[in-house]
C-alpha cells in the first residue's frame, strides 16, 4: 500500500486502475512496403476499428445529448469508408508506401479540397477529414487517440492537462484525476468539478510511471490517493463513497425547489459550462440558466478560426435546448493559460497581463465580428446575454458595444432575424473594473464577477502556481470588499450582478454573497443542489449586519 | 432511369449531416444508383465527400437521377428526402 498526498480539488471517492494520459505522437514514418496486399489489409483493419470507435462515440453522444449529436460521429464513420477516399488510399498503398503515410497524404489532399471551397461551412469540414484520418493513423501507429485507450474506466494520471486536451477526453472512461502539477483553478480541476468526479492535484514526483495499471482509490475531499490499499483502508474508503452517494440522493430531492432563504430572499442559481454537451448536466441538476458559457471550446477544438455558421450552430443549440432560460455566453477568452496555435500570438513575458480576451478581440475586430454575428443570429432562438471578459476601462466596453451595433445593423440590412432584448454585460475580474464599476454600470445590463482572475489580479498571485497555495486566498477581505463595491454600484444603477467564478459555489461564503445582494450565482452543474440546500437554510436578515460589519471592520481574516 | 430537378432551399446547401443521412437512406435501397448532377459535374450520391465537394449551395438547382430496382418508388422517396433535408 502506497499513500500519495496532494491537494483535493473536487470531492468524491473513486476506485479503479491508474492510467497515464498518452500524448499522440505527431511524427509519421514513411517507409516502402513490398507486401502491398498485407499493408492494404492493415489499413482495412484500422479503418474497421476506427468505424467501431466512432460508432461507440455516436452511441455515447446519443445517450448524453441526443440524435443530433450522434449524427456528427455517424458522418465521420461515412467519411472513413467514403469510396473515393478509400480508392485514393488503395492506390497509394499499392504504389508501395506504408499505410499511415498514405492516409496522411490522402487526408491532406481531401482536406485541401474542402479548405479551398468558397463556403465557410465546407472549409470547416477539412477538420472532419483530418479528425477521421488522425483516428485511423493513431490506430495504425498504435498511438492513443483522445488520451485513453482502455476498455474499463480509469483513474487518469497526468502531469497536467491542457484545455484542448480536456475537451477531447472520452469522459465516460474517467473515474477520477491525479495530476502532478496544476492548481485548484486549473482546467483539470474545473473539468473534474463539472463532471462531479474526484480530483487530486499537485502530487509532484510521488506519482511514478511504474504505478500504471495498479489499483488506486482517490479521495478528493482529503486529497489522498491510495495505491493497492489494504483491506481495512479499502473498506473505510468504500464506506465513505456509499455515504456520499446517499448525500447525492438526498440532494436530488431538492430538485424543482425555489432558491429562497428562510426570510424570503431569492437568488438565481445558474451554471458554468464549456461545451454544448454540458447543457444536459445543467438540466439534470436543475440549473436555472447558464451564467457562463465559455466559448473557447469552439476555438480550441478547431485547427483554424471557426466559421460564423459553425459558431452559430453551437450557440443556437445551447439556446434551443435551454428552452427560454437565460444563457450568458462569454465572448472569446484566450491568451494567458489558454493558447491556440493559429492565433499566432507572440510569446509574452507575462501572458496573464498580456494580450488576452477582449484585448485580442478589440485589436483584431475581424475575429470578434464573426463571433458577434454568430451570437446575434443565435439570439433569435432563446434568451441570450452576451458577456465581455477582461475589461479594465469604459472605452473598451463602448468600443465593443459599437461593434455589436454594427453587427445588428448588418443583420438587419441582410434581413436576418435577431432578438431585440439581448442583454450585454461584462465580467468583473480586474481590480480596475471593480473600482470603476460605478461608471461601467451605466454602460451595460449586468455584471458577472470572475473570482479566479479577480483574486489573481487583486492579490498579485498566479492562480496556476501550485507553490502559492496559501497566498492565493479568494476569501481575502480585499477580494470580498471589491465584490461588495461592485454589487452596490450595480444596484445603484439598476442592473443585476452575479458571480461566475469558482467562489460562487463556496458554501462558506454563501451568506456573505446573499448579504451583499448578489443576484445570481453561476456554479458548476454539480454544485447547484448543494448550493440550493445552503440557500434554503440561510436567514439573511439574521446574518447580514454582522457579516457586513465584519467586512467593513477588520474582523475578517487578514 | 427516373429523374427530378430540385432547387436547394437550405441556407447551408448540401452539407455533411444531411448528406450523411442521404447516404444511409440510399443504402436501404439495394441495387439502386443515385446520381446528383449540377452543371457539367455528376457524382454518385453514395460518395459523401465528392457530393459535399460539389459545393452545392442554397439556390442551386440540381438534377437527381435514380436508376435500378423500383426506381419510380425510390425516386419519389428520394425527392421527399431532398424536400425535407435540403
Amino acid at each position: 500500500m502506497i499513500t500519495i498526498q496532494g491537494k483535493g480539488v473536487s470531492t468524491g471517492v473513486a476506485a479503479g486502475p491508474l492510467y497515464f494520459y498518452q500524448r499522440v505522437k505527431s511524427e509519421i514514418a514513411r517507409t516502402t512496403v513490398t507486401d502491398t496486399d498485407a499493408e492494404w489489409q492493415r489499413f482495412k483493419d484500422a479503418q474497421a476499428k476506427a468505424i467501431d470507435q466512432l460508432g461507440e462515440l455516436a452511441e455515447k453522444a446519443r445517450a448524453e445529448a441526443g440524435d443530433e449529436a450522434a449524427l456528427l460521429f455517424e458522418t465521420h464513420q461515412m467519411m472513413a469508408e467514403d469510396l473515393d477516399y478509400e480508392e485514393a488510399i488503395e492506390e497509394g498503398i499499392k504504389g508501395g508506401t506504408n499505410a499511415e503515410a498514405v492516409v496522411s497524404d490522402v487526408s491532406v489532399q481531401f482536406a485541401e479540397m474542402f479548405a479551398t471551397m468558397e463556403d465557410a461551412y465546407m472549409q470547416a469540414r477539412a477538420a472532419d477529414v483530418k479528425d477521421v484520418s488522425g483516428r485511423i493513423i493513431a490506430i495504425l501507429t498504435g498511438a492513443v487517440q483522445g488520451g485513453i485507450d482502455s476498455d474499463v474506466p480509469v483513474i487518469l494520471a497526468a502531469d497536467d492537462l491542457a484545455p484542448s486536451e480536456t475537451v477531447q477526453l472520452d469522459k465516460s472512461k474517467i473515474l477520477g484525476f491525479i495530476t502532478e502539477g496544476g492548481s485548484g483553478s486549473s482546467h483539470t480541476a474545473i473539468l473534474a468539478r463539472t463532471m462531479g468526479i474526484p480530483a487530486i492535484i499537485g502530487v509532484g514526483t510521488q506519482l511514478k510511471s511504474e504505478y500504471a495499471g495498479r489499483d488506486v482509490i482517490v479521495d478528493g475531499a482529503t486529497g489522498t490517493a491510495v495505491l493497492e490499499p489494504d483491506v481495512e483502508t479499502r473498506a473505510r474508503l468504500m464506506k465513505k463513497r456509499e455515504e456520499q452517494l446517499k448525500t447525492l440522493e438526498m440532494l436530488a430531492q431538492l430538485k424543482g425547489k425555489e432558491n429562497v432563504t428562510k426570510d424570503g430572499h431569492s437568488v438565481r442559481i445558474y451554471c458554468n459550462i464549456g461545451n454544448p454537451e454540458d447543457v444536459h448536466t445543467v438540466l439534470t441538476n436543475d440549473g436555472g440558466g447558464i451564467g457562463l458559457f465559455r466559448s473557447e471550446f469552439l476555438y480550441l477544438g478547431c485547427d483554424d478560426f471557426p466559421s460564423e455558421d459553425y459558431q452559430f450552430e453551437a450557440y443556437k443549440r445551447v439556446l434551443t435546448e435551454m428552452d427560454g432560460k437565460e444563457v450568458v455566453i462569454r465572448t472569446l477568452d484566450i491568451g494567458a493559460d489558454k493558447q491556440i496555435g493559429y492565433f499566432n500570438l507572440p510569446q509574452e513575458e507575462n501572458p496573464a497581463m498580456g494580450n488576452r480576451a477582449l484585448r485580442i478581440c478589440l485589436n483584431r475586430p475581424e475575429i470578434f465580428r464573426t463571433q458577434l454575428r454568430a451570437l446575434y443570429r443565435a439570439s433569435a432562438y432563446g434568451k441570450l446575454c452576451i458577456m465581455f471578459p477582461m475589461v479594465t476601462s469604459v472605452w473598451e466596453v463602448r468600443e465593443a458595444k459599437k461593434l455589436c451595433e454594427q453587427v445588428k445593423k448588418e443583420l438587419t440590412s441582410e434581413g436576418i432575424a435577431y432578438a431585440d432584448d439581448v442583454q450585454v454585460g461584462i465580467m468583473i475580474e480586474t481590480p480596475a473594473a471593480a473600482i470603476m464599476s460605478d461608471r461601467l454600470a451605466k454602460e451595460v445590463d449586468f455584471f458577472s464577477c470572475g473570482t479566479n482572475d479577480l483574486t489573481q489580479y487583486t492579490l498579485a498571485c498566479d492562480r496556476q502556481n501550485s507553490d502559492l497555495g496559501r497566498f492565493f486566498d479568494p476569501h481575502h477581505p480585499a477580494v470580498l470588499r471589491l465584490l461588495k463595491l461592485v454589487a452596490d454600484n450595480a444596484h445603484k444603477n439598476g442592473i443585476w450582478v452575479g458571480i461566475c467564478g469558482e467562489l460562487g459555489a463556496d458554501l462558506q461564503l454563501t451568506e456573505t454573497f446573499l448579504s451583499i445582494g448578489i443576484d445570481e450565482l453561476s456554479v458548476s452543474p454539480r454544485s447547484v443542489l448543494p448550493l440550493r440546500k445552503k440557500v434554503l437554510e440561510t436567514n439573511v436578515a439574521q446574518c447580514r449586519d454582522k457579516l457586513l460589519g465584519d467586512l467593513a471592520s477588520d474582523q475578517t481574516q487578514i | 432511369m427516373k429523374s427530378f430537378d430540385y432547387t436547394i432551399t437550405d441556407p447551408v446547401g448540401i452539407h455533411a449531416r444531411p448528406a450523411g443521412i442521404l447516404v444511409k437512406e440510399i443504402k436501404t435501397y439495394p441495387g439502386v444508383t443515385v446520381t446528383v448532377t449540377k452543371g457539367d459535374k455528376s457524382v454518385n450520391a453514395l460518395k459523401l465527400m465528392a457530393l459535399m465537394g460539389m459545393g452545392i449551395k442554397q439556390g442551386d438547382t440540381v438534377t437527381v437521377s435514380v436508376e435500378g430496382e423500383n426506381e419510380d418508388d425510390v425516386a419519389t422517396k428520394i425527392e421527399e428526402f431532398f424536400k425535407t433535408y435540403f
